[in-house]
């Protein structure tokens, strides 16, 4: 099996779902690690590894959708629920500024209660007062939530976050695009096509945006094929994703944790990052996390088919309500990232190269 | 699948097909290869050829012990570059621990008791006798591994008495088998500049090793990488190891131990987990004739150690109840870890993973 991957792979050719799970399942881990270096040194020759410098404040834990991953949210009206006014948000898009951040990813829980000039005023304040930064805000389901509040239909609420002035969504919710795993996780957020048909018309309109994964909980190699395909199949439409970015789902302190019974380590990581590469044959880029895994994993993940490695994560709230806390310095990511052997550029939302160090 | 089913169309540092050929015929690599194993950027095919040699020994399996550190004193006469261990008598930390003290660390049902501790001035031979007596009586079930080659040399230092008949007694008192450190790196310059010449060097950490194996006590070897060591010192290490190896034949395993920083702070940061694997991977294929290599979770983390297990090593050593040395430097790793969580560790590598007593005799096999 294999050596049938390795022709189709050295041949150009598109892996089917058959190769897909055996990959996720029986391949031998550093010969996979192998062949996706290869993948990854076929369309990034340079031994450069990238980042970006950002940071990610929530506006609001205020959620109604009870996501049972989820240690983040509050249902509206819990004492601990908060929703920062757009001036509060502006300050946390300050700070970061100030501290060189050239993407801020802004996302938050689904807050019915908000109107969608709440939103248009963050995005076209962030453009006004700091052209420096690229706001990567609100992913699907949150669009979904305007669209809801506003009684506009989704591409209009996407048209009108585009005249704000932006460009980029980032790829949050997408959890693994299955039915079977969206329903038991993640019941009213809606099947894969409610990711997938905010991502498709955002493309349509221009948008780029990245698509992820967050794996390790209830899905088998199946449902990851399934994630894999939708995804592919969408990029083959229009192209518009810039990046995959998987990380392992982190139990602590949700409803999910009790069911959890198989521990997905740094192997699964890395088989996890190597298939990707190998088998989203049309995104350019896969996304190492020294966030998620841990710095030492991350380094050895570059090795696996990665080619970026993330941001520097000024702000995080969403994995430390996990418990899941992991800090760093840009001078500590290019660090990371010589260590591993690689020369590392500082990047842009979309993934230009901006430094090199 | 072995890594040889594949074949070496993969490896990216053509450099390494020669080395390839001779680790698939079991041949033995020289000096050069050893230098180009520490060298070259093909990480993956370092692994391969690693894993290859570990699973024409062991298979899938990886093996583990119940065990518990103990360390009777940390005071020592030496005061070597890389240790924040050690402490001088009556300096804050210093700490002496009663032989009744170490049978209460020495829980029932632990396998393996591994017992290391400073260059004590003052304790006499007797004492660690009496203490090997005392824990065999009191734990009949526990296997004895204890004192380093470093150790026992200072006991002929301080007390003139002979490693053989140190050992020969310790034995009789219960003695089943001796840990490997205290090696640090055999290199007389790295002796000079990290202040061990106090310490056996590698000529005598050897013969020391070496009259163990003649009295059928079976030891491990170490080795102390990730400071300011070369990569041709690393080799010249290991090569004398394996030398030592032909002629006397009882080392079981080769732990190689990452620096950690600490306090004293050799380098400015640990050495990355690249060099971690790559430093396992090229001992698995340089030490032919030692049955095991091991991660060591605690010097490199879970993490690490897990990857490794694809990169020759087919030891994690075990759940290790209690580990001071490692952690006075600060070691990220939780200090002593759970048998379910040495079980995930070599479950999600997909390893088997198979208990064991100090000497390799199969205790249980975990699916």
């Amino acid at each position: 099996m294999f050596a049938e991957i390795l022709a189709k792979v050295e041949a150009g050719k598109r892996l089917d779902r058959a190769d897909g799970r055996w990959l996720l399942t029986d391949a031998p881990l550093v010969e996979l690690g192998a062949l996706a270096q290869e993948t990854r040194f076929r369309l990034h020759p340079e031994r450069q590894v990238s980042f970006v410098i950002d940071s990610n404040p929530n506006y609001t834990n205020v959620c109604v959708t009870d996501c049972q991953f989820c240690a983040f949210y509050r249902k509206p009206g819990d004492p601990e629920a908060w929703t920062l006014t757009v001036e509060q948000v502006l300050e946390k898009i300050d700070a970061a500024a100030r501290n060189g951040a050239t993407t801020v990813l802004l996302q938050g829980g689904h807050n019915p209660a908000l109107p969608l000039d709440y939103y248009l005023s963050l995005v076209t304040e962030t453009r006004r007062r700091f052209p420096e930064v690229t706001p990567h805000f609100f992913t699907a389901s949150e669009i979904m939530t305007m669209a809801e509040a506003s009684k506009l239909s989704m591409p209009e609420v996407l048209a009108r976050l585009k005249t704000a002035g932006q460009t980029t969504l980032p790829g949050g919710g997408a959890e693994v695009l299955s039915e079977r795993v969206r329903k038991r996780i993640e019941p009213k957020k809606g099947g894969p096509r409610a990711w997938l048909d905010v991502h498709r018309e955002a493309h349509r309109q221009g948008f780029r945006s990245t698509a992820t994964m967050m794996y390790g909980h209830v899905e088998t190699p199946e449902d990851v094929v399934d994630h894999w395909d939708f995804i592919r199949d969408l990029q083959d439409e229009h192209g518009g994703f810039t990046a995959f970015v998987p990380w392992s789902f982190k139990p602590g302190n949700t409803l999910l944790e009790k069911w959890i019974k198989t521990y997905k380590g740094p192997n699964a990581y890395l088989r996890m990052l190597a298939a990707s590469r190998l088998y989203l044959d049309n995104f350019a880029h896969v996304q190492a996390s020294w966030f998620s895994e841990g710095k030492r994993t991350g380094q050895v993940a570059l090795h696996w088919g990665s080619d970026d490695f993330g941001g520097t994560l000024f702000e995080e709230n969403v994995h430390a309500a996990a418990d899941f806390v992991n800090k760093v310095t840009v001078d500590e990511i290019i660090t990371l990232i010589r260590e591993a052997g690689f020369t590392p550029v500082q990047r842009t939302t979309e993934y230009e190269i901006l430094k090199v160090y | 699948m072995l890594a040889a089913e594949a074949g070496p169309a993969l490896f990216r540092d053509s450099r390494l097909h020669p080395v390839w050929d001779k680790v698939r015929a079991g041949r033995r690599l020289t000096r050069e290869d050893g230098l180009l194993l520490f060298e070259t950027e093909d990480l993956h095919g370092l692994g391969r050829m690693a894993d290859f040699a570990k699973s024409r020994l062991h298979g899938e399996q990886v093996f583990f012990v119940l065990n518990r550190y103990v360390n009777p004193t940390n005071v020592c006469v030496l005061s070597c570059s890389f240790c924040d261990f050690a402490r001088k008598k009556g300096e804050e930390g210093a700490f002496e621990n009663s032989i009744e003290d170490v049978l209460e660390m020495i829980k029932p049902g632990t396998r393996e008791a591994h017992i290391v501790g400073g260059h004590h001035p003052d304790w006499p031979f007797e004492y660690y006798e009496r203490l090997i007596a005392a824990i065999h009586a009191a734990r009949p079930e526990t296997q004895i591994k204890a004192f380093t080659a470093a150790e026992i040399d200072y006991l002929w230092r301080r007390w003139k008495i002979e490693p053989r008949e140190a050992l020969a007694r310790l034995k009789q008192a219960g003695l089943h088998s001796m840990p490997g450190g205290g090696a640090e790196i055999f290199s007389p310059r790295l002796q000079k500049a990290l202040h061990y010449t106090g310490k056996a060097n590698a000529d005598r950490w050897l013969e020391i090793h070496g009259i163990a194996h003649s009295l059928g006590i079976k030891t491990n070897a170490t080795m102390l990488y990730g400071h300011i060591e070369t990569m041709a010192e690393r080799v010249e290490h290991l090569l004398r190891l394996r030398a030592q190896q032909d002629v006397s034949g009882g080392f079981l395993t080769f732990i190689p131990l990452a620096y950690q920083i600490g306090n004293t702070k050799l380098v400015p940061r640990q050495t990355p987990p690249t060099d971690d694997l790559r430093t396992i991977g090229a001992s698995r294929l340089l030490l032919d004739n030692f049955p095991h290599v091991e991660a060591y979770w605690v010097m490199i983390g879970e993490e690490t150690a897990s990857v490794a297990l694809h990169f020759g090593a087919s030891d994690v050593n075990g759940t290790l109840e209690d580990e001071k040395i490692a952690h006075m430097a600060q070691a990220a790793s939780p200090p002593g870890l759970a048998r379910e969580q040495v079980l995930r560790m070599i479950h999600d590598a997909g390893k088997v993973a198979v208990e064991r007593d100090a000497l390799y005799n199969v205790v249980k096999v975990w699916s």
